[in-house]
């Protein structure tokens, strides 16, 4: 489709950079939808209108002048509430950053910017990505667009829920045990965990600093790609950033897979994962067998042991990182008379039920007496996770396994048993832990009749081979 | 099967960690917490004397910017999204003793 309908970035951004589509046009086509559907959904803490209808103006303006406005140009694209948007209301879904507005612009939403796509509005999560359903918003939930008595998975729901009901073609979300790959699979779009340390994470509200990486939804492989490397790449603002350039993907997408040695996880394949899924994922690796792939199962031991890991890590991690909230320099203030009990009664009154368990699950993992068998253990995991990963690559290129064990589930059904939430993330964690890219690719649906998707795992800035994957799995879809 | 961790103990973690718990939620969260440390008695159980360490996934150490002058953040502007400020500082309640 190539009128202001246009569903994918590609297709907008070269209508718009040939001047055969208005920007502005665009923009109200995706707004006409929001207007339809929002209200059912809640994709949307915050909807930037204006300054949206505004940057689109101006590319506009910039095409009748000559200029080409970038590889995104006219591109709406919906923001996960954890970045951070100069003097536009940024709140993590927490009621302890309520009305904050960030001095300053994430590094990704500079380069948003600066590719000439349109940013219009912030999405809902779990309260600062801690969760799996975008049930933990202090805001309320987003509700799944093929089911609304469903989740959209988490933590970055709102921004699949978003790209999903056509509100935006793109959306950007962080991903720390899964929050960008879950939430895409349960919704149904394209969604993508990149190497750890490849995306700035400048601006991005800290979680788990080891673990966390900004990534892209879509609803097809290539625009994926096309956000990737727009965001992609060193950026000194960030201590962990890689200093190289985001390798091409885009150029690769049409190799195939012929030849590609694709290995199914075994451990990802019983217990515990839904057999309507499982069935997805083995219908995948035939697809990928008939285009020339050879496929087989591979067994990587240490991932049984990611979830545990993950659970002290995360939140030790976390304890740290949200310290930083006491009412002194943003966000709300509970006052008292003294600074010590200021800071108590903002925090007991800022942070919901899910932020307060993991702060004082990391606190306890990391204090005295605790540290070397919790924390330190969960160290030596991450090791042994990546040695049993960097085994199965010397003999596969590729992995493949459920991005979730089940599709998306009712509301309300797991908010009482946080552990039974937690287990959503057992196909998704070992990824962040050994710092891999990882993403999910809409594959069918199950017996509900609600979307599967299928991760697609490689080594550490092994994107190329990851997106011809799913660009193989795309097309025999289709 | 003893508990994995007291409501003494989820009491001084949430001191620690500058929160304040009501009953309910002290038997609530002590329960929960538990659930979730007994999923990590199967890394628990293993001898991993041999293995590093890994806190963060990619080996960069040391990383420093060139040392030029560049342009801060406005320091009105986030002065202005503090609770509170004076005197272009952050004011605070008391921190020691009785206000003046």
């Amino acid at each position: 489709m190539t009128g202001p309908g246009a569903t994918t970035a590609r297709d907008i951004a070269a209508g718009v950079r040939a001047g055969e589509l208005s920007a502005v046009a665009v923009l109200d086509a995706h707004l006409e939808r929001v207007g339809l559907r929002e209200a059912d959904i809640h994709a949307f803490n915050h909807l930037t209108e204006a300054a949206a209808r505004a940057t689109a103006a101006t590319i506009d303006a910039r095409v009748s002048s000559g200029d080409d406005p970038g590889p995104l140009a006219g591109v709406p694209v919906a923001l996960k509430d954890n970045l951070c948007t100069h003097g536009v209301p940024t709140t993590c879904s927490s009621r302890i950053l309520e009305g904050w507005c960030p001095p300053y612009d994430a590094t990704v939403v500079t380069r948003l910017a600066a590719a000439g796509a349109v940013a219009v509005g912030k999405t809902n999560l779990d309260e600062f990505a801690m969760g799996s359903s975008t049930e933990n918003s202090a805001f309320g939930p987003t509700l799944n667009p093929h089911d609304l008595s469903r989740v959209p998975g988490g933590s970055s729901g709102g921004s699949a829920a978003a790209v999903a009901a056509g509100f935006a073609p793109v959306a950007l979300g962080s991903d720390t045990g899964g929050s960008i790959r879950q939430p895409a699979a349960l919704c149904g779009v394209v969604g993508v965990k990149p190497t750890y340390g490849t995306v700035s994470r400048l601006g991005l509200v800290a979680f788990g600093s080891s673990l966390d990486q900004i990534g892209p939804f879509s609803t097809t492989v290539a625009d994926a790609a096309l956000v990737l490397e727009v965001i992609g790449g060193h950026d000194p603002g960030d201590s962990t950033s890689i200093p190289a350039p985001f390798p091409s993907v885009s150029d690769h997408l049409d190799d195939g897979v012929a030849g590609l040695r694709v290995g199914i996880i075994t451990e990802m394949m019983g217990e515990g994962i839904a057999a309507d899924v499982a069935a997805r994922v083995r219908a995948s690796a035939d697809a990928l067998a008939a285009a020339g792939a050879t496929v087989e199962e591979v067994s990587v031991p240490a991932v049984m042991y990611g979830l545990s890991a993950y659970y002290l890590v995360a939140p030790a991690e976390a304890s740290s990182n949200l310290a930083r909230y006491d009412g002194v320099r943003y966000g709300l203030r509970v006052d008292a008379p003294t600074t010590g009990e200021m800071m108590e009664r903002t925090r007991t009154a800022g942070f919901g039920d899910e932020v307060k368990r993991r702060i004082m699950l990391g606190t306890y993992a990391l204090s005295a007496g605790y540290y070397d068998a919790f924390y330190g253990k969960s160290l030596r995991v991450r090791t042994l996770i990546r040695q049993d990963f960097d085994a199965a690559y010397e003999r596969f290129d590729v992995l493949l396994s459920p991005t979730s064990p089940t599709t998306a589930f009712p509301l309300g059904d797991k908010t009482a048993d946080p552990l039974q939430m937690y287990l959503n993330d057992v196909c998704t964690i070992p990824t962040n832990l050994a710092g891999h890219p990882a993403m999910s690719v809409p594959y069918g649906v199950g017996d509900d009749g609600l979307p599967v998707g299928v991760q697609v795992l490689a080594p550490a800035l092994g994107e190329v081979a990851m997106f011809r994957t799913a660009a193989v799995l795309e097309g025999s879809l289709s | 099967m003893a508990a994995r961790i007291t409501p003494d103990d989820v009491a001084k973690v949430a001191n620690l960690a500058r929160l304040r718990l009501t009953d309910d939620e002290l038997d609530r969260f002590t329960h929960q917490l538990s659930d979730i440390l007994d999923h990590a008695a199967d890394i628990e159980a293993l001898d991993l004397a041999g293995v590093e360490p890994m806190a963060r996934p990619v080996p960069l150490a040391n990383v420093f910017r060139p040392d030029v002058p560049g342009t801060p953040l406005d320091r009105d502007e986030v002065l202005d999204a503090a609770p509170a400020h004076e005197d272009g500082l952050f004011r605070v309640p008391p921190v020691l003793g009785e206000a003046p």
